[in-house]
């Protein structure tokens, strides 16, 4: 592993939080209109309704990677690439979550479709993303097994 | 030498069985003088153990009599048992071969044919290989350094020396993991620096993402470049305790598989091949989706598969091969290299038998050194048994429903759960169950017996959720063990059904078991943290010696519905 890296992260650390919590990290997207019904909607169709993605398109440029069986269901890595031109946000949603919508990330223009981030899952279920592009919806889905573990080899 | 007396009792045993005998055979131990004559054959050779399970000495392994196959490996190596498997590779019932790779007759085959397995027998085997395969590589799959009583005393230096001594090369994991990522580590930097390659490509550190160890390692065989990726078992931290590697993640990487297969065909191999502990299924649907590998040397399934798997991919075909466990067989791959590309190749899944190869005298010296310190613990007498005990199979095994029974008496439980582990050796009728025969069964890091109360309805979930683990149709959901083993409930199993809806019928004592009734449930091995309990070996020795005789009795299984004429299957 990179231990270089590691010592830098380490010796930075202080000065990274301190930077973000000032905001020259953050950016105009922070202070986005708040989506209030689609992130407290209870289940998978009001989250999608909320998004205005009742109908979205099932895309194969859309890229969602999460582990087939989770190893921790409290952090469960998820990244999201999508290949469709355009892109100005990606939403990511586990679906059987007592709140479905987990997070909804917005792009400025000519930024790469690409987010990673970890999310909190209680149950097995799919992971789906739903991408805005040009004003359309589109979406795709992995599923994530999340299990209790042990009795294996 | 056999006198007249002890020749015509084993005419006898062989005769009951049913087997076919030929009297020279017999009266010549049934030893074939040329049973190892492996003719050389090309010019990149590669010989392959996996499961061990730290095995030192010669043991007997029953290979199981259910091994169900779900979707599309219906009836599809590795899911092929007793007549099935016979049948498939043209094995002649009655013969060694035959005790070799399946349960048939197994009380009387083990009697003729003897031990299986035993690093010195191994030792002798690889050397004469080595010695007509100038540059071939030994790869060890793993499951190496857990098993046995004397490598959880040693945390595993008993198999670490001795793996260097065999002459391994190249090697990957899973419950090496079990001693802790330090552990692990500190073996790979120390003991096994410039000796023993350890490759994983699919463990990377939780944080950033860093490989933890080289993903592959390129060797150079009789002028032939060769690459030997690594995948450890993709799900250690779950099947296994998460804490134990908690700065680590594994899962099966695919995306990063072809990526290195890629690399190190551009970095100039000619041969790539795949160290794996995915278990069959996973290695044959990732050869399936994966291009650029040659063969794939399989294990964590315990499969003794006597011929490669052949999977077609988008580019090619890859060679799926898995070398079953307790050190019973080694795989040897010859290759014909020319114009670098693979223009044929030889397979042969050899069984170990440990009366057709002398001991290996160095580490027959060895293997006593490590064992002496020990020799009262593991020769303590606890009980003799009357009955084949053994583990491996889908759902319940002789010596697992001997775990329960002791757990569930000692404990005072209705219900037991015992892991559906694929290790631990199998005993024959007759003989004594010394505590190292024990500690086959239940030498793990993290032995704790527990004693729970749960409803009904997490009963039945826990079952469905290990069943799944089992029988789901996609190999990138299976986890590669058995059904956990349950004690004081009967119930019915359709492994083709969908989780949830795969256990019906349960009952306890004849009453259907009450979804909101509270039990209590006896088990061993949880994989959360800080849970503590009387290690499982001491709650099942003081049961054996207590009982002192383990009386044959019917084994509890299943019912199995759904499944047809499964050939993975036999009552």
């Amino acid at each position: 592993m990179n231990l270089l890296r590691r010592y830098i992260l380490k010796s930075a650390g202080a000065a990274g939080a301190l930077a973000i919590t000032s905001g020259l990290l953050g950016t105009g997207n922070a202070y986005a209109a708040y989506n209030t019904a689609a992130f407290s909607a209870k289940t998978i169709a009001d989250a999608l309704k909320g998004l205005g993605a009742e109908s979205a398109t099932a895309s194969h440029d859309i890229i969602v990677k999460a582990p087939d069986i989770a190893e921790n269901g409290s952090v469960v890595p998820v990244e999201v690439t999508s290949n469709i031109a355009n892109t100005t946000n990606i939403a990511i949603l586990a679906e059987k979550n007592p709140n479905p919508l987990i997070a909804s990330f917005n792009l400025s223009n000519g930024t790469q479709g690409f987010i990673a981030t970890r999310i909190k899952m209680a149950k097995t279920a799919n992971v789906r993303a739903v991408v805005t592009a040009d004003g359309k919806k589109y979406t795709a889905v992995k599923e994530v097994k999340v299990t209790i573990g042990g009795c294996g080899g | 030498m056999m006198n007249r007396r002890e020749f015509l009792q084993l005419l006898a045993v062989a005769a009951a069985s049913g087997m076919a005998i030929d009297s020279k055979q017999v009266l010549a131990g049934n030893a074939p003088s040329n049973f190892y004559d492996v003719p050389k054959f090309g010019n990149v050779s590669l010989l392959h153990m996996t499961d061990c399970h730290a095995q030192l000495l010669p043991i007997y392994f029953r290979e199981p009599n259910v091994n169900i196959g779900v979707g599309e490996a219906v009836g599809r190596p590795p899911h092929l048992v007793g007549e099935y498997l016979l049948k498939y590779y043209g094995i002649r019932p009655g013969t060694r071969e035959a005790y070799a790779f399946t349960y048939l007759d197994f009380q009387a085959a083990a009697h003729t044919y003897g031990k299986v397995g035993g690093f010195a027998h191994l030792k002798t085997l690889v050397d004469n290989l080595r010695g007509s395969r100038p540059g071939s590589l030994l790869l060890d799959g793993g499951d190496t350094w857990q098993g046995s009583a004397t490598a959880l005393w040693t945390k595993a230096q008993d198999m670490v020396d001795a793996s260097k001594l065999l002459g391994v090369d190249v090697m990957t994991g899973h419950w090496e993991f079990t001693y802790g990522a330090d552990r692990v580590k500190h073996v790979v930097d120390n003991d096994f620096k410039d000796k023993i390659d350890f490759v994983a490509q699919n463990i990377t550190t939780s944080d950033f993402g860093d490989p933890v160890f080289k993903p592959y390692v390129m060797k150079v065989i009789n002028g032939v470049h060769v690459a030997v990726i690594g995948q450890s078992f993709p799900y250690t931290p779950i099947s296994n305790p998460r804490y134990m590697v908690a700065d680590w993640t594994f899962g099966i990487q695919e995306d990063n598989m072809q990526k290195t297969v890629d690399d190190a065909r551009a970095k100039g191999a000619q041969v790539v091949v795949l160290l794996s502990h995915n278990g069959m299924d996973v290695d044959i649907k990732m050869a399936s989706r994966v291009t650029g590998i040659d063969a794939i040397f399989g294990g964590h399934t315990h499969d003794g598969v006597p011929q490669p798997y052949q999977v077609k991919n988008a580019k090619g075909t890859t060679l799926v091969t898995n070398a079953g466990s307790n050190g019973k067989f080694l795989g040897v791959m010859d290759f014909d290299v020319r114009n670098g590309k693979i223009a044929a190749w030889h397979y042969r899944l050899l069984p170990i038998f440990s009366n057709l190869l002398p001991a290996d005298q160095a580490m027959t010296a060895y293997i006593d050194k490590v064992r002496a310190p020990f020799a009262d613990k593991l020769n303590e007498k606890l009980a003799v048994t009357e009955e084949v005990l053994y583990r491996r199979g889908n759902f319940n095994g002789t010596f697992d429903q001997l775990i329960l029974d002791a757990i569930m008496k000692v404990k005072d439980a209705e219900v037991g759960f015992s892991p559906g582990f694929r290790w631990g050796t199998s005993l024959l009728s007759g003989d004594v169950i010394t505590m190292d025969r024990l500690m086959d069964q239940t030498a793990i890091t993290y032995p704790a017996t527990t004693l729970n109360e749960m409803t009904g309805a997490t009963i039945k979930s826990i079952m469905e959720d290990v069943c799944d683990n089992l029988f789901n149709s996609d190999p990138y959901y299976q986890q590669g063990g058995d059904m956990v083993r349950v004690g004081g409930i009967q119930y019915t199993v359709s492994p083709n059904n969908k989780i949830g809806n795969r256990i019906s019928n349960m009952t306890l004592k004849g009453k259907p078991v009450d979804a909101s009734r509270t039990y209590k449930v006896a088990g061993w091995a949880p994989v959360n943290e800080g849970v503590t309990g009387t290690p499982i070996w001491d709650v099942v020795a003081e049961y054996l010696r207590d009982i002192k005789v383990v009386k044959p009795q019917p084994l509890i299984m299943p019912k199995i519905t759904g499944i047809g004429n499964n050939p993975g299957y036999a009552a």
